[in-house]
């Protein structure tokens, strides 16, 4: 049936992708796309984090420029290598990441390209009349349009964002999470026009986690896997059970050690109460165990990188309660957080910027936050120094033709290995690490899981922040969840399955107990 | 009225910057033996305006978030070309006036292609190409000298109608005939939209390019009126003069309330930087303080002013935000 509506939606395909493909480095972003969306249409589009989403927008947006593949709109073939260029095809896309410039007013920034006036000048009479008016359509008069963009709060420039998509009078219109930041009169408001914009005949593209808004909004849905269109569907066609399930469909490839079996929830290490900073993280509770993997999942951006950031100091005036070991600890910095006392110590998302000191020498970067320990009198003992390198490199094995060698130098694999062995060397008491796996080899993956699981066996608590369900699954003995800055729900057991886990992340309540599909489509 | 509030409060530094330069003048005239005239005035203003130029300049840069450090080496270029060819006929005297300003545009075009092409920072390029200028500048005038049409130098240093300084006016009518429209184009937009957010302003599709070269070509013309009026005031070129300008021109910049981060900032607020800069040396020559301590003073100003501008940071949450 799905063919058959695909066939029907190419022959009036206004917009249509055809062998699209994107490659980043070794990852394939997008892997021979086919896609094709109609006029007074508004098309979801749904997937994984990953699944090529997002790809799909930059390349219609002119933000990526695809490896290969034709793009055709209204009939015609076209390539769009810039931004200005989607513009001039009447493509806009309203992004997550906003294209707001901050210090300029609202008016500017609606009218951005416009020359209101003569010669290409701009008429600030005028521009502030048609920034009124747009900001009236989507009846948002509550905001001055002379204000500069960074006085307004999150959603009201989300709002703003909107208004300039509209006032550049688009055929095509993407919506990348559009609505995530807004508030539910706004969220009601941005439908209308929506709808609105269909009945005039408008492309809508529509990417959305959330799906009483699909079930509302959208009249046909796509959905990507690992950066292929896996299947269009007529809305209303398939429960969210089985949409889930499409969005899954893969085979766990990994090879994880075996989780050690127990009786009952080991001791807590760390203990986390009431954990709150600005709009992003709200009341987190959390326990780690010593000799425990806890797992944060969820879509990406819902405060998972906030709240390790928070535990290991980074972020100023977080409120709540963390106990280690008992003893509360206070959040003052990353130095206060490796101190021996404390032990806590943090792989960063970034190894590139956050992790290495990338000119430097492996064995600089490996004795880094330890060195404190190797001094005396502000004077490092090198040969306790080439002592704990020695150590390091032969215990996570890494391969270096060179101690001294830059470790730019490295592979990726490598270079996060020297991360955790830097941060090792503090011998921690608690581990936190934000997506580690991010980009290196299944083989140093392998390794990576075996020595987390050999760490936790000795007595580290162990907090595992990953955007990769299988690796939650795998090795985590309890994940949880979060949604807007809360945890939502906390798996443990043989509750840790990828369909417990997506359906959380989507904050599916109605897909959140449904059968347990097998990993294998 | 809620309009004129939400005004200055978005443009607060500029205008805390002018009644400190309120004040000094205040403070100035009160010192001076012979209190406010015409004269006081004329020289006041005969003093700052070379300075208010090379700062209109090196805003036009820090708004796009870069950096000119040529400013002063096209102002000595110019002013060296200038005592070549701003002399003979009027109609002699106006080709090379046109032509002085069109040495400028080059110089600013250069550093723009640099930058934007050769994707070089801007620091950095504008250092070398600086360096490159004043070598320029001595091969024209190796050695102080050259001649200056003296009718045109008495029109623009003295005074207009008995009362107002001629130098002033100029630096009113320059600025409002080039940066007026600039502002209300396109590009005088980007300019801003990029050192605000480049990633934003390329994504909204705005040509990020030709707005940073129109910046830096735009920098050197107002760099070259700067090196002219210098030439008037001597009614010589001099190769070496521009040397002072580059850090005083930044340094008025951030008097005047310019973000150096970008995206911000009036041509307004740059002009009162380099006239509190030059009202302060000026108190100086009159307090009877050593003229060497001048260098102190300036700097305590430009922390204070500095400083003005990084309050906001006490307020971020993310620590690794205020490192960067």
């Amino acid at each position: 049936m799905s063919g058959r509506l695909q066939g029907e939606a190419r022959a009036e395909a206004f917009l249509a992708l055809s062998g699209v493909s994107k490659r980043y480095g070794g990852v394939s972003a997008l892997d021979q796309v086919d896609f094709a969306a109609k006029r007074h249409s508004i098309h979801a589009v749904l997937g994984e984090n990953g699944a090529g989403k997002s790809t799909l927008m930059k390349v219609l947006s002119g933000v990526a420029k695809p490896d290969q593949g034709n793009l055709r709109l209204d009939g015609q073939g076209v390539t769009i290598a810039t931004p200005r260029d989607a513009q001039r095809l009447g493509i806009a896309t309203i992004f997550q990441e906003l294209s707001l410039m901050p210090d300029l007013s609202v008016a500017d920034n609606i009218c951005i390209t416009e020359a209101s006036g003569r010669w290409g000048f701009f008429n600030p009479k005028k521009q502030l009349r048609r920034a009124e008016a747009l900001l009236a359509e989507i009846e948002c008069e509550d905001i001055n349009p002379k204000a500069k963009v960074e006085t307004l709060p999150l959603s009201r420039r989300q709002m703003v964002e909107i208004a300039k998509a509209l006032g550049r009078d688009p055929r095509v219109l993407i919506l990348d999470e559009a609505t995530s930041a807004l508030t539910a009169a706004d969220v009601e408001r941005v439908f209308t026009l929506l709808n609105r914009l269909r009945d005039r005949g408008l492309t809508i593209l529509y990417i959305s986690h959330r799906m009483h808004e699909i079930e509302t909004l959208a009249d046909t849905c796509t959905v990507f896997r690992n950066g292929r269109s896996i299947e269009t569907f007529r809305q209303g066609s398939k429960t969210p059970d089985e949409i889930v399930r499409l969005m899954i469909g893969r085979s766990i490839n990994q090879v994880f050690p075996e989780k050690p079996t127990r009786e009952a929830r080991p001791e807590p290490l760390l203990e986390v109460r009431g954990l709150s900073w600005e709009d992003q993280l709200t009341d987190v509770d959390l326990t780690v165990g010593a000799g425990e993997i806890v797992g944060l999942g969820g879509l990406e951006g819902q405060g998972q990188q906030q709240l390790v950031l928070a535990l290991f100091g980074v972020l100023r005036s977080v409120s709540g309660e963390v106990r280690l070991d008992g003893r509360r600890i206070s959040l003052s910095g990353p130095a206060a957080a490796k101190a021996p006392d404390v032990g806590i110590a943090m792989i960063p998302e970034d190894r590139k910027t956050e992790g290495l000191l990338l000119p430097m020498s492996v064995r600089d970067n490996l004795s880094l936050a330890s060195i404190g320990r190797m001094s005396r009198w502000g004077l490092v003992d090198g040969a306790q120094e080439s002592d704990l390198v020695d150590r390091m490199v032969e215990k996570l094995q890494i391969k270096v033709s060179s101690l001294a060698a830059p470790v730019s130098t490295l592979s990726g694999g490598n270079q996060q290995k020297v991360v955790i062995g830097k941060w090792l060397s503090v011998a921690p008491r608690c581990l936190l690490l934000m997506d580690p796996t991010r980009g290196i080899d299944v083989g140093t993956k392998q390794e990576l899981y075996r020595l987390l699981r050999e760490l936790a066996a000795q007595g580290t608590a162990i907090l595992f922040y990953s955007t990769d369900v299988d690796e939650l699954i795998g090795l985590c003995d309890r994940v949880g969840i979060l949604y807007g800055g809360r945890i939502v729900r906390e798996l443990e057991g043989p509750d840790v399955t990828e369909h417990n886990i997506i359906a959380t992340a989507l904050n599916w309540a109605q897909g959140a107990d449904g059968d347990q599909p097998t990993a294998a489509a | 009225m809620a309009d004129l509030g939400l005004y200055f409060r978005q443009n607060l530094r500029p205008w805390v910057a002018f009644a400190v330069l309120a004040t000094l003048f205040v403070v100035f005239i009160a010192m001076h033996p012979r209190g406010l005239s015409v004269f006081v005035m004329t020289t006041w203003s005969n003093q700052g305006v070379a300075l208010a130029f090379a700062a209109v300049g090196q805003m036009v840069v820090v708004v796009t978030g870069g950096l000119d450090l040529s400013i002063g080496a096209i102002m000595a270029i110019t002013n060296s070309l200038a005592s070549v060819v701003v002399n003979g006929s009027p109609l002699e005297v106006a080709f090379g006036v046109v032509l002085v300003i069109l040495a400028g545009a080059a110089c600013g075009l250069v550093n723009g292609l640099v930058v934007v092409y050769g994707r070089i920072q801007p620091i950095v390029a504008t250092l070398a190409s600086g360096a490159v200028f004043t070598g320029i500048a001595l091969l024209i005038r190796p050695i102080p000298g050259g001649d200056i049409d003296e009718g045109l130098s008495d029109a623009l240093t003295y005074e207009v109608f008995g009362t107002l300084p001629a130098s002033l006016l100029f630096l009113l009518a320059v600025v409002i005939a080039i940066w007026w429209p600039y502002r209300r184009s396109i590009m005088g937009r980007a300019i801003y939209g990029i050192g605000s957010s480049a990633d934003a302003a390329y994504m909204s599709g705005l040509n990020v390019g030709a707005a940073k070269i129109s910046a830096y070509v735009l920098a050197g013309v107002f760099a070259a009126f700067g090196g002219l009026f210098l030439s008037l005031q001597t009614l010589s070129g001099d190769a070496t003069i521009g040397f002072s300008y580059t850090l005083n021109s930044i340094a008025a910049v951030v008097i005047g309330g310019v973000a150096l981060s970008g995206g911000s900032g009036l041509v307004f607020g740059a002009i009162v930087g380099a006239f509190v800069l030059r009202t302060i040396s000026a108190m100086m020559f009159f307090s009877g303080l050593p003229p060497l301590a001048q260098p102190l003073i300036e700097g305590l100003v430009l922390l204070v002013a500095v400083s003005f501008g990084a309050l906001r940071l006490i307020r971020t949450r993310n620590r690794l935000q205020i490192l960067g």
